[in-house]
């Protein structure tokens, strides 16, 4: 049932399709922010209707739009590919089967400068809203509405205690969360989603936390237009 | 929620439907009028300059299939030439600018849809021009289709995926319709007798685009769903109900759309998109 009426009308966006063009920049801009805001090159992999349809619905433009950090109701989604290449960001698009995966999914293989690389997959469900369902290889589900914490670490016992009795101690609440271990290098991965915003330094004390390898915070994705546009 | 509650709360508290929906974004989301006043202009500004933007000079699609008639549609009408009134006319034309608008990547505001997003737009700011409205009449009557498609969604469905173009025209003309009523001074009652009847005038409609893209035919269906939704709004007005109560008109509307095949849901696999000059245009866009 839906519980706003803002989530019968709008977005404010640029057309022609709310799930292909609108619900496909949001999947960029989430991919852009997963990825540390460091996109150098992205290869775009495209499943059922948007493997099928993307070129007549720009869904390739706002991709791209999204992975330069615009948001769905920029004009210039129209112009993403030649500001792409002012920036420098190289993509390509690979139409393919990702699987038993909603008909709207896109998978991003994305390089930073820095040469890291990550791996999103996610889904545009209807009237622009859309669900992050793969963090490099982690499980997750993330609507862009509230903050998620990403860690990979130490596959012994006290880690994720630590983490949650550190998040306790600030009176965060957790929503939502997955551990997924790997049995190769003994990492394992965890996924928080969690009620609150939390203080700067958050991310900067759980890499404190003996065993932690890496700390990605993301916040709610925010797209509100200026008052004047 | 369903029209019945709603309406006979809007009765208890002596408020229109807009009204209503100020208060419920206040008791479940915590929003302040002013804030959801805020955010209500902002769509109306979008939606104002989409009604316009392809009067004022042809705008072409992306694809390059469609394009123009908004703007050649009001030449006609300008010259005095249309063989509706001022506002059934003026209303189609601002229902094709918007769709015109939204098919060139243009700026839009999603209504329940993209596909649908003319229809609202193009009832609203023909009643401004025909008639005398304040703006804040004008966020109310918005508010008001909000809420006729908050039913519409719990019960049945906005998505031409799963209920075919009735979901996405169908739900827009029904909005729109309640919509002018409020506008018109109607009780909350007609606006949903008004929502009824345009429902019941637009069930079992598919949805069939050429090539998949959002253009043929649905520019031209939010020209006709604004029509529907004048229509309906005129007969509440007058006095005239809908035999069949609003609700089960939606619950009717959400049957025949799971009974509608997948061709007919947005998969451009049947009606319009598999005719010869469906194809044949399909071709020219993907190649064979």
């Amino acid at each position: 049932m839906p519980n706003s009426i803002f989530d019968i009308m709008g977005p404010i966006m640029i057309g022609p399709s709310s799930s292909h063009t609108a619900g496909a920049a949001r999947l960029g801009k989430m991919a852009y922010k997963l990825s540390g805001g460091d996109v150098a090159q992205a290869d775009i992999y495209l499943h059922g209707s948007f493997a099928a349809t993307y070129r007549g619905h720009g869904t390739d433009k706002a991709l791209v739009a999204g992975l330069l950090n615009l948001s769905p109701w920029d004009e210039r989604l129209r112009d993403a590919f030649s500001l792409a290449e002012e920036r420098g960001l190289s993509y390509r698009f690979i139409p393919t089967d990702l699987g038993d995966v909603h008909p709207n999914t896109v998978r991003f293989v994305i390089t930073g400068h820095n040469g890291d690389q990550s791996e999103i997959m996610g889904s545009s469900i209807g009237g622009g809203q859309v669900v992050v369902s793969e963090i490099d290889g982690l499980r997750v589900r993330f609507t862009g509405e509230r903050p998620i914490l990403i860690t990979r670490h130490a596959d012994t016992p006290g880690v994720i205690s630590a983490i949650a009795t550190l998040l306790y101690e600030r009176n965060i609440n957790i929503g939502n969360m997955t551990v997924n271990r790997s049995r190769q290098d003994h990492a394992a991965s965890m996924y928080i989603e969690i009620d609150s915003l939390c203080q700067e330094d958050l991310t900067s004390r759980i890499r404190q936390i003996p065993g932690i390898l890496r700390v990605k915070l993301l916040l709610p994705i925010e797209e509100r237009l200026p008052a004047q546009f | 929620m369903d029209a019945i509650t709603v309406i006979e709360r809007c009765r208890q508290e002596e408020i229109s439907l807009g009204e209503l929906a100020l208060r419920l974004e206040g008791e479940q989301n915590g929003a302040s009028p002013d804030e959801v006043l805020d955010r209500v202009e902002q769509m109306l500004v979008v939606m104002e300059r989409a009604a316009h933007e392809a009067l004022a000079k042809p705008v072409r699609s992306v694809s390059g299939l469609t394009g123009g008639d908004a703007y050649r549609y009001d030449q006609y009408r300008k010259e005095g030439r249309s063989i509706l009134g001022e506002a059934a006319s003026m209303a189609m034309a601002f229902a094709l600018s918007s769709s015109e608008t939204n098919a060139a990547m243009g700026r839009i505001v999603a209504c329940p849809t993209a596909g649908s997003c003319g229809i609202l737009p193009a009832a609203l700011f023909s009643m401004a021009h025909t008639h005398t409205f304040s703006r804040r009449q004008l966020q109310d009557a918005f508010l008001a289709a909000g809420v006729v498609g908050m039913i519409i969604d719990e019960h049945a469905s906005l998505a031409g995926a799963q209920g075919g173009c009735q979901a996405e025209c169908g739900s827009a003309a029904a909005m729109a319709a309640a919509a002018v009523v409020q506008l018109m001074g109607g009780s909350p009652a007609q606006c949903f007798h008004a929502g009824a009847i345009a429902i019941k005038n637009m069930l079992g409609l598919v949805c069939d685009p050429v090539a998949g893209l959002v253009e043929i035919p649905c520019i031209k269906r939010n020209a006709g769903g604004v029509l529907q939704a004048l229509g309906a709004a005129d007969l509440a007005l007058s006095g005239v109900e809908s035999y069949i109560p609003f609700d089960d008109t939606v619950e009717a509307m959400n049957r025949v759309g799971n009974a509608m095949p997948a061709a007919l849901r947005e998969t451009a696999l049947g009606g319009l998109a598999t005719t010869a000059s469906g194809k044949e245009m399909r071709e020219r866009i993907y190649g064979a």
